[in-house]
């Protein structure tokens, strides 16, 4: 079944400010076998010029994890089969690096949905900003489902 | 680490092989929150169609990333980083694992000291795991 378009534009707001900790950065670090010690060593990051340990620039698409409920897909009238769902495209825009401790605001934002052959796109815009608005990040995602777009006549 | 002045159009990032094992994508299924059953349960995975377990996508964009955060030497130096998956990246359950091999070019030198990368991802005989994976980096 085609995707609800009327999603299209919609807007959501993270409940939750989001903390960045140093030992989250260090954990995805390990799991990514990144051994960079601007992301492990806050003495390294300093001494880099940093206030404390980076993260690695896909470190945010943790967000969308964290803040699962503000998105469209956890919205049944959405119409989206999670098992049809594959990763088609993702783009990280760093309008300034994220540390340990810094407080995140995120704003979650339908921008498309259309058909690509057989196959549905869905784009979302992910806005992430410092409490006081200044930018950190633009992520754009845009996933495939798969077989789900309204055939001709029916 | 280059310098703004040294890179040129063409200029190449030696290629370098990631190795992704199960054990990887269970530590990055715990980093992440991206606990997707098809990157850890291989009767899930191959219930959907797929041939195995596969790697998270953005575990792969992950190690793409980091040819380009230890070329410019300080990730904060990455200003964007954008790739479409092309083809899914099986993990077999053994020591081994699958490796997946990146390298990169310089394919325009934009205004600001800034350079665009260009990056290739690829697993087994040439298949093409990332396309349109690219970067804009900073350069001193």
């Amino acid at each position: 079944m085609p995707l609800n378009r009327a999603f299209i534009g919609r807007r959501y707001e993270a409940a939750d400010d989001y903390l960045v900790g140093r030992e989250h950065i260090r954990s995805f670090a390990q799991a990514i076998d990144d051994p960079n010690p601007l992301y492990l060593d806050p003495a390294a990051a300093r001494a880099a010029g940093h206030p404390d340990v980076v993260a690695p620039p896909t470190f945010l698409t943790v967000l969308g994890f964290r803040f699962r409920d503000a998105s469209p897909m956890a919205d049944p009238d959405l119409g989206l089969n999670y098992s049809l769902v594959v990763h088609g495209e993702q783009q990280f825009v760093a309008h300034r690096p994220v540390y340990a401790g810094d407080v995140l605001r995120v704003v979650n934002i339908v921008s498309d949905i259309r058909d690509a052959g057989s196959n549905e796109l869905l784009k979302t815009t992910m806005e992430v900003t410092l409490p006081d608005g200044t930018p950190v990040a633009t992520l754009v995602s845009s996933i495939i489902s798969r077989g789900t777009a309204a055939k001709d006549g029916s | 680490m280059p310098r703004y002045d040294e890179v040129e159009v063409g200029t190449t990032i030696p290629a370098r092989v990631f190795t992704v094992t199960r054990a990887n994508l269970v530590r990055y299924a715990g980093a992440s929150g991206d606990f997707n059953m098809i990157h850890w349960n291989e009767r899930t995975a191959t219930a959907v169609g797929l041939p195995n377990v596969i790697a998270h996508g953005m575990f792969t964009m992950a190690e793409a990333g980091r040819l380009v955060t230890d070329w410019a030497g300080d990730p904060t130096k990455v200003e964007s980083f954008g790739v479409r998956f092309s083809a899914p990246v099986p993990v077999p359950d053994d020591d081994a694992g699958t490796d997946i091999t990146v390298s990169g070019e310089v394919a325009d030198k934009l205004d600001d000291g800034r350079v665009r990368v260009l990056l290739t991802a690829t697993i087994g005989e040439d298949t093409k795991v990332l396309s349109a994976a690219r970067a804009v980096v900073r350069l001193d």
